[in-house]
């Protein structure tokens, strides 16, 4: 499911769209605001779900705690 | 910008990068392949943004640079140093910025347009409208999770009289007020929309709790897809449109499933039982038979002696176990066990933890052999023949009231049949609740055992007293 999360963040190419091409204040400020959010939603989103998929990873030498 | 692309070839990559998404979520739907596809799907989502960033539409890149950035920094940061056992929380706080965003985009586009009363096409308007809901909804709903699973919020439901009504009679004005937005072209109706979305977003979180929460974080995963969907629709981009069904289409899907696991229909995960929870938590299934029932307690001695002697254990991992990081150490009693010839088994739960999934991520964590655990359906034939469970940190997957008491709020989730083994050991801090607030039956059966502590050192006597038998 964590894999899904990270693709909605396909948001991003909106939002820089709408960066791109804002004209006012009040939506530059709307699309800053929007480019931070879909930027955490895709690199979060993605690295968090590689970090959960590297726990299936078979580990050459099993550690013990501590 | 002179080296701007056509418009052309712009949609060639998004279909590449398109595909690739799709591609990736098909590879991500298995543990063997899972790995490869998210690499994949990084791919085709780095596709669509560097040839976004190419096309003829952005005239400036400060904003976007700045932006992404600061994005990066924190998308990071908060991905690294997020713990396993924390990841539920971290993904619907992703969950809900990507929905937010979807708000962020339809607001600014509205604002855009509106200077021209009359320019805007119904059909557009239409998709604005429903980015602007819908994101609003998931992103001020995920904080709720977020907040819940935090624990920054109490995690069972919280409920006012007339909960329902309420939410009801919101709804529809949201309704009234997308139209009025619609129609009038007014900024002024576009916030009200927003707002009352995020409100709309709380009040439809709030009431939800215990083992329902994946479901709702799935459901908001689904409404952040929708959301970037219809602001694809807006832009008139093919990349959002397709990437944002994708993620709308299987996150509806999972979402059906997962209420399916727990027999309860989405309508009902919703607004039903766990939403009138609160009458038959106040009145708890114990209630009536009194706070003086008895149950027996064990020492980690003679539950080491137990296991030790057992030919067959089956060890019931729930979110007890994660907050306590005992995976390890309950991965190193498997191997004393199995090493005296035990068949050791893991049965894990369709909603185990707090995410699909995030129990087989932290026993694998902990290196247990993907072999060993077993989803509900395949391991409930094997509680008769079962000589201890052992417990860890699970509660409402566990409580027989699922399955015998149609006055409780469980009723007809599907549950983990440990009852039927021989004998029941519960590794529990105290007697309190689980996470619904809901009291368990089992704990008071005849043949169920409870071992009080910190699921850590409980596990940790275990192994040393397995060790010595």
């Amino acid at each position: 499911m964590s894999g899904t999360n990270a693709i909605h963040g396909i948001v991003l190419v909106g939002a820089m769209l709408i960066a791109g091409s804002a004209d006012s204040t009040l939506e530059q400020v709307l699309a800053f605001v929007a480019v931070v959010f879909a930027t955490v939603n895709v690199v979060g989103g993605f690295l968090v779900t590689d970090r959960m998929l590297e726990m299936f990873k078979r580990k050459p030498e099993p550690r013990e705690p501590e | 910008m002179t080296f701007a692309l056509s418009q052309t070839s712009i949609n060639v990559a998004y279909l590449v990068a398109s595909v690739c998404l799709i591609i990736g979520i098909k590879r991500l739907s298995s543990p063997a392949t899972a790995r490869s596809g998210n690499v994949v799907a990084a791919v085709g989502m780095a596709i669509a943004i560097v040839f976004t960033l190419l096309s003829p539409a952005i005239d400036s890149y400060w904003l976007i640079a700045a932006g992404v950035a600061v994005g990066t920094v924190i998308g990071v940061a908060s991905a690294r140093m997020v713990k396993m056992t924390a990841m539920p929380q971290m993904v619907a706080l992703f969950n809900g910025v990507g929905g937010g965003a979807a708000a962020l985009i339809a607001a600014a586009e509205f604002h855009r347009l509106t200077p021209a009363p009359g320019h805007v096409l119904p059909e557009y308007v239409g998709a604005m409208l429903f980015s602007a809901l819908i994101g609003s909804i998931s992103f001020s709903g995920s904080l709720v999770a977020f907040a819940k699973l935090q624990e920054l919020l109490p995690g069972r439901p919280i409920v006012f009289a007339g909960q329902q009504i309420v939410n009801g009679i919101l709804f529809l004005a949201l309704l009234g007020v997308g139209v009025l937005a619609g129609t009038m072209e007014a900024g002024i109706w576009m916030v009200v929309l927003l707002l009352g979305a995020l409100l709309f977003g709380v009040l439809l979180v709030l009431p939800i709790g215990g083992a329902d929460m994946p479901v709702v974080i799935s459901l908001l995963n689904a409404f952040t897809g929708l959301a970037a969907a219809s602001t694809g629709f807006v832009l008139e981009n093919t990349a959002l449109i397709i990437g944002g069904t994708l993620v709308g289409a299987s996150g509806t899907l999972l979402t059906i499933l997962m209420g399916r696991a727990m027999n309860r229909s989405l309508a009902n995960v919703l607004f039903g039982a766990f939403g009138a929870a609160p009458a038959a938590v106040a009145a708890p299934a114990s209630g009536g038979r009194g706070e003086a029932k008895s149950y027996r307690e064990i020492s980690a001695e003679d539950c080491a002696v137990m296991l030790a002697y057992a030919s067959r254990v089956v060890i019931v991992p729930g979110y007890g176990l994660a907050v306590a990081q005992a995976q390890h150490n309950v991965r190193e009693l498997a191997d004393l066990l199995e090493k005296r010839g035990v068949d050791v088994k893991y049965a894990i739960h369709p909603v185990a933890g707090r995410m699909p999934g995030h129990m087989n991520v932290l026993l694998a964590e902990a290196n247990v052999p993907y072999p060993q655990l077993y989803d509900m359906e395949d391991i409930n034939p094997e509680f008769p023949r079962t000589d201890v469970a052992l417990i860890i940190g699970a509660n409402d997957v566990t409580n027989p009231a699922a399955r015998d008491d149609p006055e409780s709020p469980l009723y007809g989730m599907p549950i983990l049949n440990v009852d039927q083994s021989t004998n029941v050991v519960v590794l529990k801090r105290s007697m309190s609740p689980g996470f619904a607030g809901i009291g368990n039956d089992l704990f008071y059966r005849a043949n169920t055992a409870m071992l009080f502590g910190d699921a850590k050192a409980s596990v940790e006597n275990l192994v040393a007293a397995v060790k010595a038998a």
